[in-house]
């Protein structure tokens, strides 16, 4: 059986919308990290779908770019969450509040 | 078209045969002598602690430090696939370019090298 | 086995290395940078190592190319950083600083070869085109007015932070070594982004730049408010960079292609417009408006440019921004022009909003950092009017416009800077009560700026603003140019309130004893190079950089 591409289009799209709302919802930082994660992974299904349908590799090159780019930004992601853990034991998104007007 | 992966299907039962036939064979034949220190959960020689299991404790910090590096090698990595299965048409060019690239990977290592980034103690 | 059929065989790109020399050249240095620090006492033998490969590499590209230009500059930079390893190898960190400045003055030199390069083909067959570069690097990279324009005031704007930072880093104990070789890698994916003629470029320029910004805004290591300032820019930042990727994914899912100009070339062979480019488009305005800190998407603004360190702040608010709108103006004129009827009255309204948001919630601030930050806000506001009139004079206006604010922004954050230095806190209003008294030049030079950011006329500011109102005017949009008025009246006020607590309040009592201001020699430097511009560019040559900008203002297509 072949599925047909619009099948993996909305699977992506319902990911990325989980991802979204995800990022809006929770306050965990490490939660909000994982659900943006989310969103670029299933960017990543919609262009390497995108990719096959129009029949060149365009989509796949810059879906391996993601995946580096995504593995950068976790990188750097958890080095700041792991410091601000340090400084104030907590990864809450709603404790990060000294800057206000 | 599926007959293509026949064998991979062969190779997933002979895989799971092996496996069901290892497993049944030595806790038939083999002696069993149990004892504390055997029945322990393994974690990579450390000896496991409670609280950790029960998120009572925290990790060491350089467990993330050691992944995160690890994540960040580990996925440049992607990038020497692409370019091996064309090798041969990119010829000394293409060898020539992903040797800047390699250098420049090489170059990170020494920094985190340098900076202690795989020192564990 | 059925893909690999498909494709046809592999082609080498021609590769014209020379498109992306400013690139090379400001990643060439950060890397080198990086070496010399993490050497440390091996730091003469690891600069003799570049020095021997870059020798090696300009000699076998001066036997297998017969060129004498490229290599011998290629030469020269490796003996000179070898030269400068050999006499600082001491002082690390001034040696990475006079590296980095180096390099920036490096990138302008080149650019500016580019510029005399190119310009040379504007007589030739095809004078329309300010150059063409289908072909340059596989049509990633385009090198036209705007991308060169843009290079030189991200340069200028990194040329002028690194001495404000020295003192500054010094003082807050945050001088480590990556410093500087982190602002040349934002400069880097900076300049990269401006010259971007494909989403894949655009991309990978944006994370290149945002990586680093998210780490110089923590640069702060102890400092709650830089680590706030960092996670706050850091989520917001991934999520508008997922946002726009799948905006870029969706392009490419209905054009089929990466490339601004043949996705520009495909939308307007389609009849209709399709729902889904329509939501890339809406995606794409998103990302943007994040990065370029657009109303409703600059909520990370002031707590960012509040908590990161001062000169780091005046390097985002004003290098990220031209570069953030060099890229929006390409692909929304190149990529989106047949859609032009549908994103125009949208930016109308963003611009509308983010003038009139920047500045009343502006007025309101106490911290004066934080109120420079709304005030980037209602700027990035000025500049849209700029990109809605999408005609020449809107491109030109809005190169002028940021390339006069990188000057406003790092002038006013430098001089903040510098009082920081002094009090070892933020700074409110109230802290500026007397200022004028006790230090006339600081002050003086704070209330140049401030006048400038709020356009009186005879400064900078007002030749940015002018430029901007008069392409909007010629577009047909005076009503934007009348809440562009009104949003100036608003943001006049505070700015001169801060002119009035400076020279006309006196010293609060009880703080008066006050150590006295030593600015370093590199802040004084940096801050009176951008007053100098500043004062230049506002009496003598606004009509040089105008004709400049003018001249400056095509893409490539």
């Amino acid at each position: 059986m072949i599925v047909p591409a619009g099948h993996y289009l909305v699977l992506a799209a319902a990911l990325f919308t989980v991802g979204v709302v995800g990022v809006l919802v929770r306050r965990n930082l490490i939660v909000m990290f994982m659900c943006i994660e989310l969103m670029l992974n299933s960017v990543n299904l919609t262009l390497v779908t995108f990719s096959r349908v129009n029949g060149n590799l365009d989509g796949q090159v810059l879906s391996f770019f993601v995946m580096v780019v995504a593995a950068a930004e976790v990188t750097v992601g958890l080095a700041l969450i792991v410091n601000l853990f340090r400084l104030k034991a907590s990864a809450d998104a709603d404790d990060v509040d000294a800057l206000r007007s | 078209m599926l007959a293509e992966y026949l064998p991979v299907a062969v190779l997933f039962v002979i895989a799971f045969l092996f496996v069901a036939l290892s497993l049944l064979v030595s806790s038939k034949l083999g002696p069993s002598r149990p004892n504390p220190v055997k029945n322990a959960a393994y974690e990579s020689g450390i000896i496991p602690d409670p609280e950790t299991a029960v998120g009572g404790s925290r990790f060491p910090v350089r467990f993330y430090l050691v992944a995160m590096l690890f994540i960040i090698f580990d996925v440049e990595a992607v990038f020497l696939y692409p370019w091996a299965t064309v090798l041969r048409d990119l010829s000394w060019y293409g060898l020539a370019v992903m040797g800047v690239f390699v250098a420049l990977l090489f170059e990170s290592y020494y920094y985190v090298l340098r900076k202690g980034g795989l020192e564990w103690d | 086995m059925t893909l690999l059929a498909q494709i046809p065989p592999l082609q080498i790109p021609d590769i014209a290395w020379s498109a992306i020399s400013p690139e090379l050249v400001l990643f060439g240095v950060g890397i080198l940078a990086l070496l010399l620090d993490t050497a440390g006492p091996q730091r003469l033998q690891a600069s003799f190592l570049v020095f021997g490969f870059a020798a090696a590499g300009a000699g076998y590209i001066a036997l297998s190319t017969e060129q004498s230009v490229l290599p011998g500059l290629v030469g020269l930079a490796a003996l000179g950083q070898f030269a400068l390893t050999a006499i600082w190898r001491d002082r690390p960190r001034l040696l990475s600083a006079l590296l980095a400045a180096l390099g920036f003055a490096g990138a302008i030199g080149v650019t500016t070869w580019q510029w005399g390069a190119y310009s040379g083909r504007l007589v030739g067959a095809d004078a329309a085109t300010f150059v063409g570069t289908d072909s340059l690097l596989g049509g990633m990279v385009a090198v036209d007015g705007v991308a060169l324009f843009t290079r030189v005031t991200v340069c200028l704007a990194g040329l002028v932070t690194v001495p404000l930072s020295f003192a500054y880093a010094e003082e807050r104990r945050i001088h480590r070594g990556e410093y500087y070789p982190l602002l040349l890698f934002a400069a880097t994916g900076m300049t990269l982004l401006a010259s971007s003629a494909d989403f894949i470029m655009v991309f990978i320029a944006i994370e290149v730049l945002s990586l680093s910004l998210y780490i110089l805004a923590g640069f702060a290591k102890r400092d709650l408010n830089s680590q706030e300032a960092a996670l706050k820019y850091f989520l917001l930042g991934a999520f508008s960079s997922a946002l726009l990727l799948y905006g870029i994914a969706l392009v490419y899912g209905v054009t089929g292609s990466t490339n601004i100009a043949e996705a520009g070339r495909a939308f307007s062979s389609l009849d209709a417009p399709q729902g889904m480019a329509v939501a890339a488009m809406a995606l794409l305005i998103v990302g943007f408006g994040f990065k370029t800190a657009i109303v409703p998407f600059h909520m990370w603004t002031p707590d960012v440019y509040q908590g990161a360190p001062t000169p780091i702040t005046g390097f985002m608010a004003a290098a990220t921004k031209a570069a953030a709108f060099a890229a929006f103006l390409r692909v929304f004129v190149g990529a989106f022009a047949p859609l032009q009827w549908s994103w125009t009255p949208v930016l109308w309204v963003l611009a509308a909003l983010t003038m009139l948001a920047g500045a009343i919630l502006a007025v309101v601030q106490n911290d004066v950092k934080r109120m420079l930050g709304y005030s980037a806000v209602a700027h990035a506001g000025y500049v849209l009017i700029g990109f809605v009139a999408v005609n020449r004079a809107g491109v030109s206006g809005v190169l002028v416009y940021l390339l006069i604010y990188t000057f406003m922004s790092l002038g006013s954050f430098g001089v903040l800077a510098l009082l920081e230095r002094r009090n070892h806190k933020a700074m409110a209003i109230d802290d500026l009560r007397g200022l004028g008294r006790r230090d006339p030049v600081p002050a003086g030079m704070l209330a140049l700026f401030l006048l400038s950011l709020a356009g009186i006329p005879g400064t900078a500011g007002f030749v940015a603003k002018f430029a901007v109102f008069r392409a909007g005017i010629e577009a047909g949009h005076a009503a934007l140019v009348v809440i562009a008025v009104v949003s100036s009246v608003i943001a006049a006020f505070f700015y001169i309130r801060v002119i009035v607590a400076m020279f006309m309040e006196d010293v609060p009592e009880g703080v008066a004893a006050e150590a006295p201001l030593a600015p370093s020699t590199g802040m004084s430097a940096g801050i009176a190079f951008s007053a100098a511009v500043m004062v230049a560019f506002g009496t003598v040559l606004p009509f040089l950089l105008v004709d400049l900008a003018d001249q400056a203002a095509t893409f490539v297509s």
